[in-house]
């Protein structure tokens, strides 16, 4: 540690030295990156007490707005957002919260206390990142400043002493001091340096946009925040399951499950729908991925706010996009289509019914609830019929299990009820479930005290004791699930990104330099002509660059002597002959 | 894309008998730089060739080839003699050591077997080339389809890289010895833990993104990889120059490390690699949520796989902020990057295999 310290100082003071006073910094980057690239050494020097309110302020600013800070802040951002990809997250995964909940009964409480189950909502979490976008627009305000400064400027002046630059090259010649110059600024012209009017020398410089590209990734971090924020107060988001030949308008009271932001206004949503009209989908049906699905395609009949309709088809990858929604399918199922008779023979119930699947094979399961059936005696009753529909039966695997998810061999499993459902309570109920619990709820049973329990297969009926009705198994039809998204700054986001894009390759793939061109007659009457180069980021390849420079100029003015006899404007002999260059073949 | 369609099983088999061959190839040309290696150890010259200066001031004047005259060259044009030269002076973080002379020293046997490991790593290459050429065909898609057909392709990407570069003439030799030891551990993961059989996928992956997306996720890891690896030997070789700069002569491995580039070369090396990356990761990602809003109706929503390319992507930014800020820059950024790298591998393992998101992608 201390080597590395120590090796560092010697190092910046040596910088100092080899970079002349003159050469004010490229950069517009915050002090402590230019004291690291000129040696400064009072950047970080240490407040001084007594410095009063303001004072301290301004100090304050300056440390968050630092360099240093900036890194400390990304480095504490991307440990921030560790636990919340290890833990399970209520926005994503409710019900393993609550398994972790019950699992864990002293870690639970403390995580939920540290808002663990939602760590990209909590208030930590933004604490740091509002923390660096106040760090980064204290960073790039100024910067902005400054580099439209240096777009209105003019590179700076030759420094006095040109062979102290990281790349330098002399050579002695007969042509005229101004001649040399003037193509000078021709050829650097012609390389698209802009160059500084000047007497005796040249300054030019090349890159600019590099630090419009850094300016331009930064702020568009800030159009990526705005996005972000955006949709997470205006988002709406909700589930429908749509059974085959049904439809779906966009209000509220149709979803079965909806979520939105806090600023979302649920009078006015956008005025569409949709009819499904037919759900294919394929399986992979050998291999080791055997029942994995293929292809899920759902047709769908489509109208917007001018109520025209239309057909499409929806896959996985490829949602419905209208008015401003996005239409996904989500998952699919089978509903049984069934018809129930109460006690008097009357159709108490006809229509599908939705199972929800339980496995990747589509054993599914579902209730079909009969609130209004008539009993046998005319009295009020309620059926209620819970079970299993598989689509695959193989009576041969010894379960009812479904061996695969097509409905090859369908068949639905069903156990009865009757009595009261609980639908009355005014509780809201899960349609999904039936209430057993209920004492007012009675299996029916057989005449041996077992319950009633009877394999369907369509066309089959099951009758229930005691001329209590019967349930009729007619079809079967999917239901596809689709999620219906609403979530504004998109294109606010895709923009930003793009802009980072553009931004982070301006910034890392373009070089600024700087180079200066001198001349002046020495005492024998000839032109020494000198040129120096300055580089100011990681890759820099000005050496490579000022030797084409120099072998250009130097074809319209030759040497008079050659190179090796070092001329007196290079009283520093080099530091280290090998080329940089080379090494950055290496 | 055709759906319908299943495996074509020679196809498949044939890609598996390459994979296999290209790991037997690889394996070769890794005893191949070993000796390479060894045979180098015993030549003197390497001993003392990269000698290290005590001071920056006096340092390099052995520089083992005379690269200012061919950089001078490069200008064209005829007076190449009279040409002015362009002097560098020695940057800050170059302590003024030259590099090594490369794994094999002078040893003419060393060389003999660093080419042979070269050559052989181009043959292991293009059988390796060829498995993941046939194990597309074989399912009509991109061979990057589940985690064993992403390291396989991965593994194409990051030696592809060093042979072009090698190709390029770029002293990169070096890595040879990491690198085909690296792929020969990623290969060996992906043919014992993370095979799967050659077979179509499941709807959540078809879509072009899978080509845009994945490819690019994995021609970044790959470049972070050449990195790390290079970060790794940076870390070895900038020890040594500061013990041996310190007068404490060279250390266990010092003949080792004194045949590595300086460790400003790479660090430099390591730097353009992770920088020049660093936009396509970016790209990775933004092409992962637009696909994810396609997919799954939000184009982020914090799934453990995201979370972690997110922080990868931080951490490599605070690389690339610690580059440019005092203090920090050398051995404190290179541990950064090796962190960043860390988190890509976390992610592509642990997260993949061990955590249930919504990529549905591990395949194992
Ligand atoms: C929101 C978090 C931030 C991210 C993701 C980020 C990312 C990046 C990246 C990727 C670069 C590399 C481009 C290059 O090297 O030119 C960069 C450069 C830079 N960043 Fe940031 N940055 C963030 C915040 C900040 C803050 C808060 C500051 C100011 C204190 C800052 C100042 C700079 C400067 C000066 C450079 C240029 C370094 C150079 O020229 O080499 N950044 N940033």
């Amino acid at each position: 540690m201390s080597t590395t310290d120590r090796t560092d100082r010697t190092d910046r003071t040596e910088r100092a030295d080899r970079a002349d006073a003159d050469a004010e910094a490229i950069s517009t980057a915050p002090r402590d990156e230019a004291e690291e690239i000129y040696g400064g050494e009072q950047a970080n020097a240490p407040a001084q007490p007594g410095l009063g309110f303001l004072g301290w302020t301004r100090w304050f600013w300056r440390q968050l707005t630092s360099m240093r800070v900036a890194l400390i802040l990304l480095f504490l951002l991307s440990l921030a957002a560790i636990p919340g990809s290890l833990i399970p997250q209520e926005g994503t995964d409710p019900v393993k919260v609550q398994d972790f909940l019950k699992n864990h009964t002293t870690l639970g409480p403390i995580y939920t206390k540290l808002g663990l189950f939602h760590v990209y909502s909590s208030v930590w979490f933004a604490a740091i990142y509002l923390l660096l976008f106040v760090s980064l627009a204290g960073c790039i305000i100024p910067r902005s400043w400054q580099y439209v400064g240096q777009l209105r400027g003019r590179p700076p002046r030759a420094p006095r002493k040109l062979d102290r630059m990281p790349a330098y090259a002399t050579w002695t010649t007969d042509a005229d001091p101004d001649a040399v110059l003037g193509a000078a600024r021709r050829l650097l012209r012609k390389r698209r340096y802009r160059i500084a009017p000047g007497e005796g020398s040249v300054a030019a410089e090349k890159g600019y946009l590099r630090e419009a590209g850094n300016l331009l990734f930064h702020i568009a971090l800030f159009g990526m925040l705005i996005a972000f924020a955006i949709a997470t107060l205006y988002k709406s988001d909700g589930d429908k399951i749509v059974v085959q030949g049904t439809g779906f308008t966009n209000t509220l009271t149709q979803y079965d499950d909806f979520k939105h932001g806090a600023l979302f206004d649920p009078d006015h949503m956008s005025p569409f729908g949709f009819t499904l009209n037919a759900f294919h989908a394929t399986y992979a049906r050998s291999g080791p991925q055997k029942g994995t699905a293929r292809e899920y395609a759902a047709d769908i009949a489509y109208f917007g706010s001018d109520g025209k309709s239309h057909n499409t088809t929806i896959h996985v990858n490829q949602p419905l996009q209208i008015e401003g929604n996005n239409v996904y399918l989500t998952s699919h199922g089978y509903a049984p289509v069934v018809t129930v008779r109460d006690g008097q023979g009357n159709v108490a119930y006809q229509g599908p019914v939705p199972f929800l699947p339980l496995d990747g094979n589509a054993t599914s399961q579902g209730v079909i609830k009969v609130p209004d059936a008539v009993g046998k005696n005319g009295q009020q009753d309620q059926l209620g019929f819970q079970g299993f529909f598989v689509p695959d039966f193989v009576p041969q695997s010894g379960t009812m299990f479904s061996q695969f998810p097509a409905a090859d061999n369908p068949v639905m499993m069903l156990t009865a009820y009757h009595g009261d459902l609980g639908m009355d309570a005014g509780l809201p109920q899960n349609v999904y479930q039936l209430d057993t619990s209920n004492k007012n709820l009675k299996q029916f049973k057989n005449a041996d005290g077992s319950a009633l329990a009877q394999k369907l297969t369509v066309g089959q009926t099951m009758t229930l004791p005691n001329g209590a009705g019967s349930i009729h198994f007619d079809r079967i039809d999917q239901w596809a699930s689709f999620e219906i998204v609403h979530q504004p700054g998109d294109s606010l986001a895709l923009g930003s990104a793009i802009a980072m894009l553009a931004g982070l390759a301006g910034s890392l793939f373009i070089q600024r330099r700087r180079v200066w061109v001198r001349t002046q007659r020495d005492s024998e009457g000839r032109t020494v002509v000198e040129l120096a180069g300055l580089g100011r980021s990681e890759s820099q390849k000005v050496g490579e660059e000022l030797t084409v420079l120099v072998g250009a100029l130097h074809a319209e003015a030759p040497s008079v002597k050659p190179p090796d006899e070092p001329a007196e404007t290079s009283p520093t002999p080099p530091t280290s002959p090998e080329d940089g260059s080379d090494k950055e073949r290496a | 894309m055709n759906i319908a369609a299943g495996v074509n099983e020679s196809y498949a088999q044939l890609s598996n008998y390459l994979i296999y061959s290209a790991m037997a190839v690889y394996t070769l040309a890794f005893l191949a730089h070993i000796a390479e290696w060894l045979f180098g150890s015993r030549s003197k010259v390497a001993r003392t060739s990269a000698a290290l200066a005590a001071s920056a001031g006096s340092a390099g004047s052995a520089a083992p080839a005379a690269p200012a005259v061919k950089v001078a060259q490069r200008g064209g044009g005829t007076a190449v003699v009279d040409r002015p030269k362009v002097v560098l002076r020695s940057t800050s973080d170059d302590r003024g050591a030259t590099d090594g002379i490369g794994a094999a020293g002078t040893d003419e046997q060393g060389e003999l077997y660093g080419r042979i490991a070269i050559s052989l790593t181009v043959l292991a290459f293009l059988l390796h080339l060829g498995g993941v050429l046939c194990r597309a065909l074989s399912v009509d898609r991109a061979p990057w389809g589940n985690m064993y057909e992403f390291s396989t392709a991965f593994g194409v990407v990051a030696v592809g890289t060093y042979l072009v570069l090698l190709a390029l003439g770029k002293r990169v030799r070096w890595i040879g010895l990491f690198l085909v030891g690296a792929v020969l551990l990623d290969l060996g993961l992906a043919v014992t833990v993370l095979y799967a059989a050659s077979d179509q996928l499941v709807p959540a992956l078809h879509s072009y993104w899978l080509w845009i997306h994945v490819s690019c996720a994995m021609i970044s890891g790959a470049m972070f990889m050449l990195g790390a690896l290079a970060t790794f030997l940076y870390l070895f070789r900038d020890r040594y120059e500061i013990k041996v700069a310190a007068g404490q002569g060279c250390g266990r491995f010092g003949s080792m490390w004194e045949r590595l580039p300086a460790a400003s070369t790479l660090d430099k090396f390591a730097y353009r690699a992770n920088a020049a990356i660093f936009p396509l990761w970016t790209f990775t990602i933004i092409a992962g949520s637009i696909w994810a809003e396609a997919a799954w109706g939000h184009y982020w929503q914090w799934d453990p796989t995201e979370t972690w390319s997110f922080i990868t992507w931080v951490v490599y930014a605070c690389y690339l902020h610690a580059r440019a800020t005092a203090g920090w820059k050398g051995r404190k950024a290179a541990y950064i990057s090796l962190v960043g790298f860390g988190c890509f591998l976390f992610n592509y393992f642990c997260i993949n295999i061990f955590v249930v998101g919504m990529h549905s992608y591990a395949g194992v």
